[in-house]
């Protein structure tokens, strides 16, 4: 018997996936099963559309890297992540008082192809350049110890996300930035909404709308009263013409959100996964070689994989890929969780390995795209893993393991709260 | 081994600096990557492959 397109429909799976109960730091088993099965395959999103799915790490660092394939955001067939993403990750199209037309833009050139995005992204890569982002270590080794300290001074059990894993990185990029510590509340109150899956359109809207009225005025501020950070190289390029006050206000947001709340879940996971794995756990606490806990950092960042929401891109040529043909136009999604456990790469990929120093994983992305901030992700994370578990010793979860909430409704994974004692 | 780096397709990533540091360093205004050697020596080719098969950009190619 033949499958009528009737059938064929409704065998497509619906994306993304719930992870399986009782392995919540293991990709969905739906996932798992399509690496083994299907290469390349059909799915269905929020909106309806069925964008292609991409498992295998090879076939993803392929297409991530392909020239034809687009993150424009803009193109009428991009697949928006989530409702919420779809009315926040474009500036849309504006008539002008004379009766112009502007098109839609990009929100930042994150969601950009080359040679826009390129020009974009060197307005700022220099201060994520890997020997200038180690020039900050006594710095970050300092807001790790204060906040430790507060910690051990303070009542327990504390929740170590509100405590220490969501202020660290906050301080961090406010400190490149040169946002304010006063201002602080405010970013983390907002910054946490917009990331959740259930956040309305409307909500979304009006929460960035808040961080934008914000860092507009403290750019010009920097316009007028530079200082050394990255606000006020953005205020300079916004002056010599290079960039609009509306494009250095989105980039000062996608900077801080960038780095915000995927470092900190990358601490709290971290941390749990560790303590299930108390003998690697003691290692970690134990060492004295900076390159154990470099690839303790790269194990966890590939093990983890805290974008759940997978690269979404679109083809702008046909694309050969996996035995199949993208056709130009048609959309496609990369989840990276499920490449950084193909067996084909990494042997025993659902094994904790902290000896593996897994390089080649894809949790920054591939491509172009691939994360301005990993340099700075990985110092914090190197100093995190060294001297947490150093210094509070008998660390571990004042609750079980079921009843922490995890945000499975979230673009990045983490959970919301991690109660912890000592 | 020759290593041949395309400036223009480099998005300072960083992943060749830390593959390699012997061999390659960034730019201190943007990031973009600096070609220490052009013909390291034998030592050095392990690191050099990793940092050219990590590289998001596909900004350096090997010749041997």
């Amino acid at each position: 018997m033949y499958a009528t397109t009737d059938t064929l429909a409704a065998e497509i799976q619906a994306y993304p996936m719930s992870r399986g109960s009782g392995c919540p730091f293991d990709p969905p088993p739906a996932l798992r099963e399509l690496l083994d099965r299907a290469p390349i395959t059909r799915v269905r999103i929020w909106d309806g559309s069925s964008p292609w799915l991409v498992t295998r790490f090879e076939d993803q660092r392929t297409l991530l890297a392909d020239p034809w394939i687009s993150a424009d955001t803009t193109n009428p067939n991009y697949p928006s992540e989530s409702a919420a993403l779809a009315a926040t990750n474009k500036i849309p199209a504006t008539v002008t008082l004379d009766g112009e037309t502007k098109p839609a833009e990009p929100f930042t050139f994150i969601a950009m192809d080359d040679p826009e995005h390129a020009r974009q992204r060197r307005m700022i890569s220099g201060a994520f350049a890997v020997k200038r982002v180690q020039a900050m270590r006594p710095a970050v080794q300092r807001i790790v110890d204060d906040l430790i300290d507060t910690m051990l001074a303070g009542p327990k059990p504390v929740d170590l996300v509100q405590a220490f894993a969501l202020p660290l990185p906050s301080l961090v990029i406010c400190q490149l930035l040169g946002v304010p510590y006063k201002d602080h509340d405010f970013f983390q109150d907002r910054s946490g909404l917009l990331p959740l899956r259930t956040t309305s359109a409307e909500l979304a809207v009006r929460t960035l709308n808040e961080l934008a009225e914000y860092l507009n005025h403290l750019l010009v501020r920097k316009g007028t009263e530079p200082e050394h950070d990255l606000l006020s190289a953005l205020a300079k390029r916004v002056a010599a013409g290079e960039l609009s006050q509306l494009q250095a206000t989105n980039m000062g947001l996608m900077l801080l959100f960038g780095g915000h709340e995927t470092t900190a879940n990358m601490i709290v996971l971290g941390t749990m996964v560790l303590l299930q794995h108390p003998e690697q756990m003691a290692r970690v606490r134990e060492t004295e070689d900076p390159k154990l806990i470099a690839s303790t950092v790269e194990e966890l960042l590939r093990y983890l994989t805290i974008p759940q929401i997978g690269r979404h891109r679109v083809a702008l040529e046909d694309i050969e890929i996996g035995g199949a043909t993208i056709r130009a136009g048609e959309s496609v999604i990369c989840p990276l969780d499920i490449a950084n456990r193909d067996p084909e790469i990494f042997p025993n990929p659902d094994q904790l390995d902290i000896n593996r120093n897994p390089r080649q994983h894809i949790a920054f992305g591939f491509g172009v795209h691939q994360c301005l901030g990993q340099p700075l992700a990985r110092l914090e994370l190197e100093i995190v893993y060294s001297t947490l578990y150093r210094r509070i010793p008998t660390l571990r979860l004042a609750t079980d393991i079921e009843q922490i909430p995890f945000k499975d409704e979230a673009v990045v994974y983490g959970v919301h709260e991690l109660p912890i004692t000592w | 081994m020759k290593i041949i780096v395309e400036n223009e397709k480099c998005i300072a990533a960083g992943q060749c600096v830390l593959s390699a540091p012997d061999v390659f360093d960034q730019n201190e205004e943007d990031g973009i990557v600096i070609l220490l050697a052009e013909n390291p020596s034998d030592d050095l080719t392990d690191n050099v492959e990793e940092a050219a098969a990590l590289c998001p950009g596909r900004a350096i190619r090997l010749e041997k």
